[in-house]
């Protein structure tokens, strides 16, 4: 059983069908007991990064989640790729996850914000998993960026910066993009997050 | 590099696509989803869905088209038409709509574009323009092109970004239903006058005319409704034109 986080940021649908396609049961919940029973953790999510947060908060899912990405797959998606960093600049300075060492920042580039569009990957050498998504297009649409050890980086995208498009520290996985929007392409990396853990 | 996006365009009137030049004589061509979901496969990198409908019931069945597509289709799509109060705005993101586009009544209280991008964010509001070139320069239109508002497009654009704009949706009423290219005149100058992505629109009627608008302007996207259907032009066409002419695209649907 695969758990999303439904914690009021977002539409769910589509990462939910996503995984149902992929042959998976799903669970759409902002119980802590209920994500506990999982087998893996999806933390999607769109808007602001200060409103996030305090969802996160009302729901008491900050230590949950702290939790679980210690123990179980846990994937991040777009603002839930961005909650998994230290602190957020976007709104505020909020305090994140702090599940992988990072702040989020807005991006710093000379190209038009917001980031929308099909971008291409480049994949950091050494991450086998990925490899095959090297310069496959993915839908981006965001205006803040993870700023992180390069350690941590697993894929970027060129948009007169280098965006952090995948991240990965041991068992959680931050995807920038959004692969319920990527078409084929998308549904693969979520297998290969799902066949990499 | 980001790519330019290819969007075929649905027109919508009471759950149904429909064709036709003018609002008279309007043809029936199938189901929304359906349809949505066939460009998606064919490598389309975007869904628009215009709905025209005119009584509240197809207004209530967009809602279910668009949670319907929500789970049936994997790329993107916007929802405008008829989109008046914030409650509307909320309803169709809800529903599944990744972003939502606002023309008329964005232009009546442009404070709509500002509530909607705070609550939102701007990343899901696209402002639609209608433009339409006269002495003086272009200007806004509304009620589906043919009321003149007066206001200048160039300044209108600019305060639609300062409101918090994520896109700008730009149709060209020169251009529309001609079918001899798009408005590339008025697409620079409003690509000019924004920092933010502005998708091209009305006036194309051959598959050349995305490679066309692209090499010549540096606009995001390119829009289409009838070359689309009925199979008359596929998205594969466009794209195999785009990549001859050097134009970067997304390959999904060139092979």
């Amino acid at each position: 059983m695969i758990a999303i986080v439904d914690y009021g940021m977002g539409n769910v649908a589509s990462v939910s069908t996503a995984f149902k396609r992929l042959g998976h049961d799903v669970l759409l919940t902002d119980n802590a007991d209920e994500l506990e029973q999982a087998s893996h953790i999806i933390l999607p999510g769109v808007g602001s990064f200060q409103a996030a947060v305090e969802e996160i908060d009302k729901r008491s899912l900050r230590n949950p989640l702290q939790h679980l990405a210690k123990e179980k797959p846990f994937l991040g998606i777009c603002l839930g790729m961005q909650l998994l960093f230290t602190e957020g600049y976007e709104g505020g300075v909020s305090s994140g996850l702090d599940i992988i060492p990072g702040t989020v920042e807005k991006i710093e580039t000379d190209y038009l914000l917001p980031h929308i569009g099909w971008n291409a990957l480049n994949i950091k050498t050494g991450n086998k998993a990925f490899k095959p998504f090297q310069d496959q297009h993915v839908y981006f649409v965001h205006s803040f960026e993870a700023r992180t050890d390069s350690s941590n980086l697993v894929a970027s995208a060129e948009y007169g910066t280098e965006i952090p498009a995948i991240v990965k520290r041991d068992n959680v996985l931050g995807i920038q993009f959004h692969p319920e929007k990527s078409g084929e392409v998308g549904v693969e990396i979520l297998k290969a997050f799902l066949q990499s853990n | 590099m980001i790519v330019k996006r290819i969007i075929p365009c649905l027109d919508v009137k009471e759950g149904k696509v429909v064709k036709g030049t003018n609002f008279v004589s309007l043809r029936e061509l199938g189901d929304p989803v359906a349809m949505a979901s066939a460009y998606s496969k064919d490598g389309a990198d975007e869904i628009i869905f215009l709905d025209i409908s005119a009584t509240n019931e197809g207004r209530q069945t967009m809602i279910d088209i668009v949670r319907e597509t929500a789970v049936n289709v994997f790329v993107p799509f916007t929802v405008g038409g008829g989109v008046k109060t914030i409650d509307d705005v909320t309803r169709l993101l809800r529903a599944g709509a990744d972003k939502v586009g606002m023309n008329s009544a964005a232009v009546a209280n442009p404070e709509l574009i500002s509530e909607s991008a705070a609550r939102f964010g701007a990343q899901c509001i696209v402002v639609a323009v209608d433009a339409k070139r006269f002495e003086d320069g272009w200007h806004v239109m509304t009620h589906g092109g043919s009321k003149d508002t007066g206001i200048d497009a160039i300044e209108w654009v600019r305060t639609a970004e300062q409101k918090g704009a994520g896109e700008i949706l730009l149709t060209s009423v020169d251009t529309d239903g001609v079918k001899d290219g798009f408005d590339l005149e008025l697409t620079q100058a409003v690509v000019d006058a924004v920092r933010i992505p502005v998708i091209a629109s009305g006036g194309c009627g051959k598959p050349d005319h995305f490679s066309e608008v692209f090499r010549k302007t540096d606009v995001s996207a390119g829009l289409a409704a009838s070359i689309f259907h009925e199979n008359t032009f596929s998205i594969k066409e466009v794209k195999e034109d785009c990549n001859k002419k050097g134009v970067n695209i997304r390959e999904a649907g060139l092979l």
